[in-house]
C-alpha cells in the first residue's frame, strides 16, 4: 500500500511540473529585460514589464489580437448556431440520412488542412477572400463543426424531451416550455462546444499564414511566427514571449473556470459508453 | 422513436399517440433535412470543392506567377513526387515523428489517466493544470521549447551542463525537441480520453481479479486494458492522424532545415511558398490519400469502433 501512498502523492506533482515549468519558462522568459535575455539562467534577475509595453506599442501585434479576437468569436457563433441546429435534428427527428452527416463529419475531422490551403489559396484570391475575415471565418466554420456536431448530439441525446410536453401539459407555453425547460437543459452542451470551437480557432495556424498577409486579417500565431522585432537590431525573442503570455492568459481563464464542461465536451465524442 | 417524444418544434397538428400519419413523417424528414443542410454545406462545401480543385491542378504544370503557362502533364506531378527523394525523406521524418510522439502519449497519458482516476481531492486543480497545455497555442508552446533549448537564449544547456550543443543543428536532436513539444501539448487529450475509458471499467472485475490472487500487472494487462480497449483505439487514431499532419511546431523550431521538414511543410512549401500550385496540389493530394490509408487501417485492421466514435453508443 505504501507505493501507492506515494503515486498519489507524487503523480499530481509530477502532472503540476509537467504542465506548468514551460508556462513559467516563457512568463520568465518574458520578464527578461535587454542584455540579460541570453544570461542561460531560468529566472529573469532583474525582472521588467517593458516588454509588455512594447509587445502592446506594436501594430503588428495589436492588429493581430483584434483580427484574433474578433475572427475567432464570429467563427464560435456561427458553428455552435448551425450546430445546434443540425444536432438537434439529429438526436429528436427521425430522418435518413442522420449517419451519414455524422459520418461525413467524422471524416472531415480527420481530414488534413493543408490539403486544401493550395486550392484555398487560389479560389480566395479570384473571389477576393483572401486576406479578409470571412476569408478565414469561412474554414473555422467547416473545421469545428464536425467537433460542435458530436458533442451537441451527445449531450442532446441525454436531454429528457419529455419534460418539455409536461410543463405543456401543466399550463406552459410552447415557448415557455421551451425557455423554462429546455434551454437551461442544453445550454451547458452549447457552451461546451463553443468553448471548444473557440479553442480551434484561436489555436489555428495553418490558415492564418496562408491566407492573410497583412495586417488586415492576421492572427496572432501567424504574426507570431513572421514577427521580427521593434528594430532590425533587437532580438524579437523577449517581445514574442510577451505576446506569447498575453494571448495565453484567456486560455488559462477559459480552463480555470470550465474545465469541467471542458473535459466533458472533449471525452463525449470520441469515448461515450 | 415514438409520436410521443416527437419534437414540439415540428409543425403542429394534432398528437397522434397510437399512430402516425404519412405527412407528419414527411414533414419531420423535411424538417430534419432543413435543420441539417446548413452545416452540411459549410462542411463539404469548403473541403469537397477544394479538393476536388486540388485533384484538377495537380495533374497541371502550374505556377501562380505564371499563369499563362499552365499546361496539362498528366500524371507527371505525381512521377516527380514520388521519385523524389526529397519527398521519401520527410515521409520517413513524419513517420517517425508520429510513431514515437504517439507510443509516448500513450504510455504517459497512461499513466497521467490513471492517477487521475484514483485520485480522492485536489481532482479539480489536477484536472485544470493538464487542460492548459491542451488549450495553449501550438506556436506558442512550440516558442516557449524553441527558447528552452536555442543556443543564445535558452536555460537548457546551462542547467545540464551541455556546453554550447546546437540542438537544432542536427536531425536526431532537433527532432527530439520537435517530439517533446508535441507531446507536452498533445499528451492532455490522450489522457483525458483514456481517463474516460479507465471510468468505463467494471469495479467488480477488477475486484474480482484481486480476490483470485491477481497481482497488479496482471490486473492492468488482463483486465483493466482488455476493457477499455475500445478508449484506446479512438485515442491512437485521432492522435496518430494528428500527428501524422504536424506542421506548426516544425514551422516555429527549425522551418524545416537540418532534415525535420515533414510532408505538411512540403505541401505548404510548394503552395504557398513557391507558388508552385500544380506540384503542390500533388503532395496535397498524396498527403490527403496517405491519411485515408492510416483511417482505413486503423478501422478495418485494428477494428476501431467507429460507432463509438460518433458517440452514438
Amino acid at each position: 500500500m505504501g507505493r501507492v501512498r506515494i503515486l498519489k502523492v507524487t503523480g499530481p506533482v509530477l502532472i503540476a511540473v509537467w504542465t506548468l515549468v514551460p508556462l513559467l519558462w516563457l512568463v520568465s522568459l518574458s520578464l527578461k529585460g535587454g542584455d540579460h535575455i541570453n544570461d542561460g539562467r531560468f529566472w529573469p534577475t532583474a525582472p521588467t514589464l517593458r516588454n509588455y509595453r512594447t509587445v502592446f506599442r506594436t501594430d503588428l501585434f495589436t492588429s493581430a489580437l483584434r483580427n484574433s479576437i474578433g475572427i475567432s468569436v464570429i467563427a464560435t457563433v456561427l458553428s455552435v448556431v448551425l450546430a445546434t441546429l443540425a444536432a438537434y435534428a439529429i438526436a429528436r427527428l427521425d430522418f435518413p440520412g442522420k449517419k451519414l452527416i455524422l459520418s461525413v463529419a467524422l471524416g472531415i475531422a480527420m481530414f488534413p488542412t493543408i490539403s486544401l490551403v493550395g486550392p484555398l489559396f487560389d479560389i480566395w484570391r479570384s473571389v477576393g477572400l483572401y486576406d479578409t475575415w470571412p476569408g478565414l471565418v469561412i474554414p473555422y466554420l467547416s473545421f469545428t463543426l464536425p467537433l460542435s456536431i458530436w458533442t451537441l448530439t451527445a449531450f442532446f441525446r441525454e436531454i429528457p424531451w419529455e419534460m418539455e410536453q409536461a410543463a405543456q401539459v401543466d399550463g406552459a407555453t410552447p415557448w415557455q416550455a421551451f425557455r423554462k425547460v429546455i434551454v437551461p437543459l442544453a445550454a451547458p452542451g452549447v457552451f461546451t462546444a463553443a468553448i471548444l470551437t473557440f479553442f480551434f480557432a484561436w489555436n489555428d495556424f495553418v490558415f492564418g499564414i496562408s491566407l492573410t498577409s497583412t495586417g488586415r486579417a492576421r492572427t496572432v500565431p501567424a504574426a507570431l511566427a513572421f514577427f521580427t522585432g521593434a528594430s532590425q537590431f533587437e532580438q524579437p525573442t523577449a517581445a514574442i514571449a510577451a505576446a506569447a503570455v498575453v494571448v495565453t492568459i484567456p486560455v488559462v481563464a477559459i480552463v480555470l473556470v470550465f474545465q469541467r464542461r471542458i473535459v466533458a465536451g472533449l471525452t463525449s465524442g470520441a469515448v461515450k459508453g | 422513436m415514438t409520436a410521443a417524444t416527437a419534437p414540439a418544434a415540428a409543425p403542429p397538428g394534432p398528437v397522434g399517440r397510437v399512430q402516425r400519419s404519412n405527412g407528419r413523417t414527411r414533414a419531420e424528414r423535411r424538417l430534419g433535412w432543413t435543420l441539417v443542410a446548413p452545416a452540411l454545406v459549410a462542411m463539404v462545401g469548403v473541403t469537397a470543392y477544394p479538393l476536388a480543385r486540388a485533384v484538377w491542378l495537380s495533374l497541371y504544370s502550374y505556377r501562380l506567377t505564371d499563369p499563362a503557362g499552365r499546361h496539362f502533364v498528366g500524371l507527371s506531378n505525381y512521377g516527380v513526387v514520388l521519385t523524389d527523394r526529397l519527398w521519401w525523406s520527410d515521409v520517413l521524418t513524419t513517420v517517425a515523428i508520429t510513431v514515437v510522439t504517439v507510443a509516448v502519449e500513450l504510455v504517459v497519458g497512461f499513466a497521467f489517466a490513471s492517477v487521475m482516476h484514483h485520485l480522492v481531492f485536489g481532482r479539480r486543480l489536477v484536472r485544470t493544470a493538464i487542460l492548459v497545455p491542451y488549450g495553449i497555442i501550438t506556436v506558442v508552446a512550440a516558442f516557449a521549447w524553441r527558447y528552452a533549448f536555442a543556443l543564445d537564449t535558452g536555460f537548457v544547456n546551462h542547467v545540464f551542463g551541455l556546453g554550447n550543443f546546437a540542438w537544432f543543428g542536427h536531425r536526431g536532436s532537433a527532432l527530439f525537441v520537435i517530439s517533446l513539444a508535441e507531446i507536452w501539448k498533445t499528451t492532455p487529450f490522450m489522457s483525458l480520453l483514456l481517463l474516460a475509458g479507465l471510468a468505463q471499467v467494471p469495479r467488480e472485475l477488477l475486484e474480482a481479479a484481486e480476490v483470485d490472487g491477481a497481482t497488479r500487472t496482471q490486473r492492468l494487462f488482463r483486465v483493466t486494458l482488455p476493457n477499455m480497449r475500445a478508449a484506446i483505439m479512438v485515442a491512437l487514431l485521432f492522435r496518430t492522424l494528428d500527428a501524422y499532419r504536424i506542421f506548426d511546431t516544425v514551422f516555429v523550431m527549425t522551418n524545416g532545415a537540418a532534415g525535420t521538414e515533414t510532408v505538411s511543410f512540403l505541401a505548404y512549401r510548394q503552395t504557398i511558398t513557391r507558388t508552385a500550385l500544380g506540384l503542390g496540389s500533388a503532395v496535397s493530394v498524396v498527403l490527403f490519400v496517405s491519411v485515408v490509408l492510416i483511417a482505413i487501417l486503423f478501422i478495418k485492421g485494428f477494428g476501431v469502433d467507429l460507432a463509438r466514435a460518433r458517440g452514438e453508443r
